[in-house]
């Protein structure tokens, strides 16, 4: 890499050079073939997009809100970590701030409708779009209800709401609230498990916690187990656990 | 501007599956060939290595290799008493993109379908009078003993681990004893199996069933395929299916076949380039090629001698129908063929949960599992049930990737911390079985164009209209409770049955098995296709996939697809490129 480039210059640049995965996979139409056998160049990887540490959505505020319902939904507890320990709330805040808050991939032509349940997403709000406006319709209605934010409020109460919105008992003005709760119990449950290059899944926390070895590629001495523990400890694709952070 | 390019003898609309059999085949007979493939190139070094082939969030959550629904997607309604809605993002099918298409992130499993599913509406109605009504069940046009040669050639590409079970007409012992006859054994020996299996197939017995290894395209050791190219042996890494083979252990156009053609001077791919139509002589008699787009929105006419059209049953549909080929099928009349008999997979299962033995399903490969065959096809006796076709009940052991798969018993909330716990207790010791069901062509499921929705360049989506029909109810709750019956044999402490209830439900994953939309027959009138895959309106039109199925059969489809896509390659080079006309008098 160049000498003299700042830190923030360089996480830049490394960013332009992951984002090919944030557009729609029509980057260069190409001709192969002609007996040249298979392509290969150096460094030719295509390494995942994975955000980085600047690229944030939310404010403040939204930013307390997610933290304190995706704790909720994966609690922290005597029986193990939750959503706190594996830093949930990183990882849906790059998630929003990429090519997934954006829908970028996603069909986003109108007409919109309601749909019906066998239909899916019908939402014309992007996630990160929809996080926003629900998040703040949330805490109008904490704040209307009991004079607090979201995040203010004691865990029975938080549940309460919870169990309201999934239930379809409390509703939002500008979006369904039950979609926004099965979008964010969705990208919670991501968060809790995916790669911990993703933000979430701190120190691989949640994998530690299930027993899930992780990102390892080879079970052939294991396929034999018969019905036995295996306890592997896991692997990210970041390497193994003392080289991570703390 | 559309730029007209220089004409080639075979233009491939699609690189996956289907277009690496052509492109191998229609080369190798000495025609110059261009694939053109609306995604980008793929190979197993730079797109799916082991350094980071196994990132679920990637590869699955986020469809990493998956059509974008931006691209392209389809509008979705169960029947048309309903307004049909885009699938915005994807759910219940993830149709492939790119080099390799959905051969790229297959399971693997194998199957030849069974000569009487190929003879559907014959062979039931003489053995049980007529079918229910509105039923377009139809025969294929080609029996299994055509296609057994293409089947067992498909298996050597591959290197399908598996067990016969009938061997020109040798029984056997633990492998399939309903499969239909067979020329040759699998090349390779079956995949160890995991203490499911093992639960699975004590169980089954008990039962007086036939357990069977799945046939794999998972390599059980290493392998040299008949064009020379080299497999490794699988390392039951749990992230196969939906995902790349970092391993060179799963069969896939890249590691089977690609390579060899790469080699050959008279073959060329073109990738980010999306074919928009099929277009015709003046006449309108024949193909004379197609347009694509490529990356840079630049427009393209490519013609050529003989048009195949590779691009996935679903793709294939909306070419025909944008192109104007054929006859849009009309359910209110019947009339019409390109868009009948859409057809999908009725999927239902067990989850059984240990208490004191772990499962490890972390241990598992894309098609790792033993299946029991009674209850599928025409296997056992219909009569009186009141509906055709069948299942097979399988207990395949593919991975325990923890976003996806983190079963809880019935009655656990869905959050909160019984939740969590309830997920660490049971994520290492569960197993389930599947019943792969088949699904029969109804008058009311098909496929056309939608009024209201277009694709970002302002043609219109391709609107399915589908819901599970009668036929494939009192299959479901037929066999379910057998799989129930087996999973209580397993020595768990607790069972969940899941039932396939209700109307088909978009959202959750259930196969990438579409079928119909093209369907192959023996006159004009009931097919597209004729039993060569070859187009009654364009005789140099020819078509692949499982779009050719009238109805699906109780298997996985791709060894069955291969076979047709062998067969049809067969006769374009034998038969039509003599007499470049109709192989089939309509
Ligand atoms: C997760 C998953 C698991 C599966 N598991 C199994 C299994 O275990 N067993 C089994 O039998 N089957 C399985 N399948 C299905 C299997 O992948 C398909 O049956 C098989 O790939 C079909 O081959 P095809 O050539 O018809 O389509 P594909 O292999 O998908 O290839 C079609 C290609 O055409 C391209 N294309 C589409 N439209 C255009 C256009 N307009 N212009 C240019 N190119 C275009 C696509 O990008 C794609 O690359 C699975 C599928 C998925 C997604
Ligand atoms: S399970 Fe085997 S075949 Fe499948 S991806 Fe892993 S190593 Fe490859």
């Amino acid at each position: 890499m160049a000498e003299g480039l700042s830190r923030r210059a360089a996480l830049q640049l490394l960013f332009m050079t992951t984002t090919a995965f944030a557009f729609p996979q029509t980057l260069l139409s190409r001709e192969y073939g002609r007996g040249e056998g298979m392509p290969w160049g150096a460094a030719a990887g295509d390494v995942p997009y994975y955000g980085i540490p600047d690229q944030r959505f939310f404010n403040a505020d939204e930013l307390s809100a997610v933290r304190a319902i995706a704790a909720r939904l994966i609690p922290s507890d005597e029986d193990g970590p939750g959503a706190t320990e594996a830093d949930v709330a990183t990882f849906i805040d790059r998630q929003m701030a990429g090519f997934y808050g954006r829908a970028q991939h996603w069909y986003m032509q109108g007409p919109f409708e309601d749909g019906l349940p066998t239909q899916g997403y019908q939402s014309e709000h992007p996630p990160a779009q929809l996080y926003r406006l629900a998040l703040a319709e949330l805490d109008a209605y904490c704040d209307a209800n009991f004079g607090l934010p979201f995040s203010g409020l004691p865990e029975n109460e938080q549940d309460g709401i919870l169990t309201g919105i999934e239930d379809e008992e409390i509703t939002f003005e500008t979006v369904s609230a039950k979609t926004f709760f099965d979008l964010f119990l969705e990208n919670t449950i991501e968060g809790f498990f995916a790669d911990p290059i993703y933000g979430g899944n701190r120190d691989m926390v949640a994998w530690r916690y299930v027993g899930f070895p992780g990102a390892r590629y080879d079970y052939r001495d294991f396929v034999g187990h018969n019905g036995a523990r295996i306890d592997l400890p896991p692997v990210s694709l970041l390497g193994r656990p003392g080289w991570s952070r703390q | 501007m559309v730029t007209r390019l220089e004409s080639v003898d075979v233009v491939l609309v699609g690189f996956g599956w289907t277009g690496a059999i052509m492109a191998e085949k229609l080369t190798d007979a000495g025609l110059e060939v261009l694939a053109i493939e609306r995604g980008p190139w793929r190979d197993t070094p730079t797109h799916f290595p082991t350094t980071f082939a196994q990132d679920e969030l990637r590869y699955y959550w986020r469809h990493g290799m998956f059509q974008e629904t931006a691209q392209d997607t389809l509008t979705f309604r169960n029947n048309r008493s309903q307004t049909a809605l885009p699938m915005r993002r994807w759910g219940s099918f993830l149709p492939g993109n790119g080099v390799g298409g959905g051969g790229v992130h297959w399971n693997g499993q194998t199957f030849r379908f069974l000569p009487s599913d190929f003879v559907a509406r014959s062979h039931n109605e003489e053995r049980y009078g007529p079918l229910l009504e509105d039923m377009t069940v139809q025969d294929y046009g080609v029996t299994y003993d055509e296609l057994e040669p293409h089947f067992d050639y498909f298996e050597k590409i591959c290197g399908i681990s598996g067990q016969a079970g009938n061997v020109r007409g040798e029984f056997i012992e633990g492998g399939n004893p309903f499969e239909g006859e067979r020329s040759d054994h699998y090349p390779n020996p079956p995949l160890r199996m995991t203490f499911s299996q093992d639960r699975f197939a004590e169980a089954s017995r008990q039962l007086g069933l036939h357990p069977f290894p799945g046939p794999a395209a998972n390599m059980s050791r290493a392998y040299v395929n008949p064009l020379g190219v080299h497999l490794a042996p699988c390392t039951y890494c749990g992230f196969c299916e939906k995902f790349g083979c970092g391993n060179y252990s799963k069969s896939a156009p890249q590691t089977t076949i690609i390579p060899v053609l790469m080699r050959r001077n008279n073959f060329r791919l073109k990738t980010n380039a999306e074919v928009l139509t099929v277009q015709q002589t003046p006449d309108q008699s024949m193909a004379s090629g197609v347009t694509y787009l490529d990356a840079n929105g630049e427009e393209y006419f490519q013609p050529a001698d003989i048009v195949v059209l590779c691009a996935y049953p679903l793709s294939n549909t909306r070419l025909m129908l944008l192109s104007g080929i054929g006859e849009p099928y009309d359910p209110e009349t019947g009339h019409g063929v390109v868009g009948k008999n859409y057809c999908y997979q009725v999927m239902s299962g067990v989850d059984i949960f240990f208490e004191d033995e772990y499962t490890n399903e972390f241990v598992g490969a894309g098609a790792l599992g033993m299946i029991v065959d009674e209850y599928n096809g025409d296997n056992f006796d219909h009569t009186g049930l009141g509906f055709i076709g069948g299942a097979y009940i399988g207990c395949w052991t593919t991975h325990a990737r923890p976003i996806e798969s983190h079963p809880v018993p019935e009655g656990v909330p869905s959050w909160g911390s019984e939740w969590k716990k309830a997920v660490r207790e049971n994520f290492l010791k569960h197993t389930s079985l599947s019943v792969h069901g088949a699904s029969m062509a109804h008058r009311t499921n098909y496929l056309d164009l939608d009024p209201t929705y277009t694709d970002r360049l302002g043609r219109p989506l391709m609107r399915m209209t589908y819901d599970f029909t009668l036929n494939d109810r009192r299959l479901t709750q037929h066999i379910t409770p057998i799989a129930e019956e087996i999973a209580r044999g397993m020595g768990g402490r607790e069972i969940t049955v899941n039932h396939r209830r209700g109307s088909y439900d978009s959202m959750p994953y259930q196969t990438t098995h579409n079928t119909g939309g093209t369907i192959m027959g023996s006159t004009p009138v009931d097919s597209v296709v004729n039993r060569y895959c070859q187009s009654w309106d364009l005789p140099n039109l020819f078509i692949t996939g499982a779009g050719l199925f009238p109805q699906n059969a109780g298997y996985n489809p791709t060894g069955t697809v291969a076979a047709l896509a062998y067969w049809s390659a067969e006769a374009i080079v034998n038969q039509y490129l003599r007499t470049e006309g109709p192989l089939v008098q309509a």
